[in-house]
């Protein structure tokens, strides 16, 4: 009987464990939207065209919350600028959102720049544009042999960066990727399932730094830190938009990616030559005028809003629309 | 569809076959091939591993529990309570909430796939043990039997169609759900499902097809394995 009771004590246990975290998350969207450090001379306010009022537009994007974010801005934004506009803000993978996009169910999402090379058009990792405008040109050309299009880039850029707690970079003194040559073999490497075989993760760490890890572990994205905290990991894979980053500086740290394995990422909208022409002109404008005040500083704070704070994304892009003066 | 995609946009059949037997190219591995059957043999192992430690684990906490209780007729209360709070845990959730505990890996898997085992387990034993007819029983106590021989010589073997249909549940839940372990430390065939960048639509497709065919043997095994301990008896009148 004993095992009985205890067995269902830890399941209500789970369960409490399970409604208190909910009760946070809902309780952490209620906080005051003021603090958002966006540029408030990003064009000025978005104006509603009422000719846009016959257009509606659905805006995708994939299923982590950057993504969700800038969804959530391109969406509002666009709706503050007269569109009729839904959201379609999990889906998945980049394949599926392409395929989704090709088949006209979104009008389109946000991608980088380097992803869309590397993963769609099989450009290697170091043939990928280290600026922003090559790199955003070439993708273009790209999505054009495809029959879509894409506006211009985000000022931030994303990037994998292998991450690990500062104590260890210190102890085995880590400051570039590099310098993890002859200690690996005693590293376990904690990343999503995928970066196992991304040749713009452990594969190209294997392949360009020649590196060999103890164990690579793959892991949910959403615990990337976790096993940092945890012990378990040595190293992480992280991204470089991360808000830990910036919030625990004195607790995490990305090792420089000295022979480029990772590309950086500006953001893209991708979209349809088709919707572009529906739209009219105010679709392109709008998307290009609001990422304007997105420096990297302003997207780890919106991630840190909906990832550490745990606020919804719409709450944390309605707050940067609204301090950087974009809607009133 | 132009030509630049490497990956077909839709899977085929005929696709996700030649993706288990012969290793692909992927876009975003650089010129590495991906899946292939010695890559899938090495991940299926994995999720039978997984999936054997996990009903182990459930049955060492379901099986003497449910048996006991069934036997003394007590505690229905606590047997459904248990199954139904066990059911109406999410297991993404679960596995989460044990990574912060005790991180990622076997042991995590394990625990929480074996949350997901206890609950039809459990169910059914106590129920298959509970229903055997008490004129039967009695009639053994009248025999001379103690409680012991009249469970192991009268109520289990009665029991064995019920108790089973409460294993099977148990391995076709876990088998199932270790297709996400891949999330949490352990390479299961999940990771063809989970990782569409990496193995495009056929890898997907072929996945799922090969943790279907997966349930399917485990199914077959333990309804092979209920026939064997069904007694000569029974078998006869059900066959």
């Amino acid at each position: 009987m004993r095992t009985t009771t205890r067995g269902t004590r830890a399941a209500i246990a789970v369960l409490l464990a399970l409604f208190l975290s909910l009760g946070v998350a809902a309780c952490g969207s209620d906080d005051d939207d003021g603090t958002t450090s966006g540029n408030g001379d990003g064009g000025g306010a978005i104006v509603s065209n009422p000719d846009n009022g016959k257009v509606s537009l659905t805006i995708g994007s994939k299923n982590f919350p950057e993504q969700e974010i800038l969804g959530e801005i391109y969406a509002q934004a666009l709706e503050a600028a007269g569109y009729k506009v839904k959201t379609d803000l999990n889906l998945g993978s980049e394949t599926v959102a392409l395929q989704t996009l090709k088949a006209g169910q979104i009008s389109g999402y946000p991608e980088y720049a380097s992803t869309a090379l590397t993963s769609f058009f099989g450009v290697e990792p170091e043939e990928v544009p280290a600026g922003a405008q090559p790199a955003y040109e070439k993708a273009k050309a790209e999505f054009e042999k495809e029959e879509l299009t894409a506006f211009p880039p985000t000022p931030f850029a994303s990037a994998n960066a292998v991450g690990t707690l500062k104590k260890t970079a210190d102890e085995l003194g880590l400051k570039t990727i590099s310098d993890l040559e002859g200690q690996s073999e005693d590293l376990t490497l904690y990343g999503s399932p995928e970066c196992r075989q991304r040749i713009d993760c452990l594969a190209g760490l294997e392949k360009y730094y020649g590196l060999k890890f103890k164990s690579f572990n793959p892991v949910d994205i959403g615990l990337r830190y976790t096993v940092l905290e945890k012990g378990q990991a040595d190293l992480s894979i992280l991204f470089t938009t991360d808000p830990q980053l910036a919030a625990e500086k004195d607790k995490f740290v990305i090792l420089e990616d000295d022979k480029e394995v990772f590309p950086a990422g500006n953001v893209i909208f991708v979209t349809s030559p088709e919707v572009v022409k529906k739209a009219g002109p105010d679709y392109e404008k709008t998307i290009v005028e609001v990422q304007e005040g997105l420096t990297l500083e302003v997207m780890q704070e919106l991630d840190a809003r909906v990832e550490l704070e745990k606020q919804t994304p719409k709450v944390a892009a309605a707050a940067y629309l609204k301090s950087a003066g974009y809607v009133k | 569809m132009t030509g630049a995609l490497a990956h077909p946009v839709q899977a085929s059949i005929e696709g996700a076959f030649e993706f288990i037997f012969t290793p692909q190219t992927s876009n975003v591995t650089g010129g590495k091939t991906v899946g292939g059957i010695n890559q899938v043999i090495e991940l299926a192992a994995n999720q039978i591993e997984l999936t054997i430690l996990a009903l182990a684990l459930s049955l060492l906490v379901a099986l003497p529990l449910g048996l006991y209780l069934g036997h003394r007729g007590t505690g229905e209360l606590v047997a459904t309570a248990v199954g139904n709070v066990g059911r109406a845990i999410p297991e993404l959730a679960l596995i989460a909430f044990m990574a912060a505990l005790i991180g990622v890996g076997v042991l995590n898997l394990t625990i929480a796939l074996a949350v997901l085992g206890i609950p039809p387990i459990l169910a059914n034993t106590f129920v298959g043990i509970h229903q055997v007819d008490r004129g039967t029983v009695d009639a053994a106590r009248g025999m001379g039997m103690t409680g012991f021989e009249v469970l192991r010589k009268v109520e289990i073997p009665l029991a064995i169609p019920t108790l089973f249909a409460g294993i099977r549940g148990a391995a076709i839940a876990i088998v199932a759900t270790a297709t996400i372990a891949p999330i949490a430390g352990v390479l299961t065939l999940g990771d063809f499902i989970i990782n569409r960048n990496v193995y495009g639509d056929d890898g997907v497709l072929a996945g799922a097809i090969l943790v279907a065919l997966l349930a399917l043997v485990l199914e077959f095994s333990l309804a092979g394995l209920q026939r064997l301990l069904t007694a000569r008896g029974l078998k006869l009148s059900t066959a």
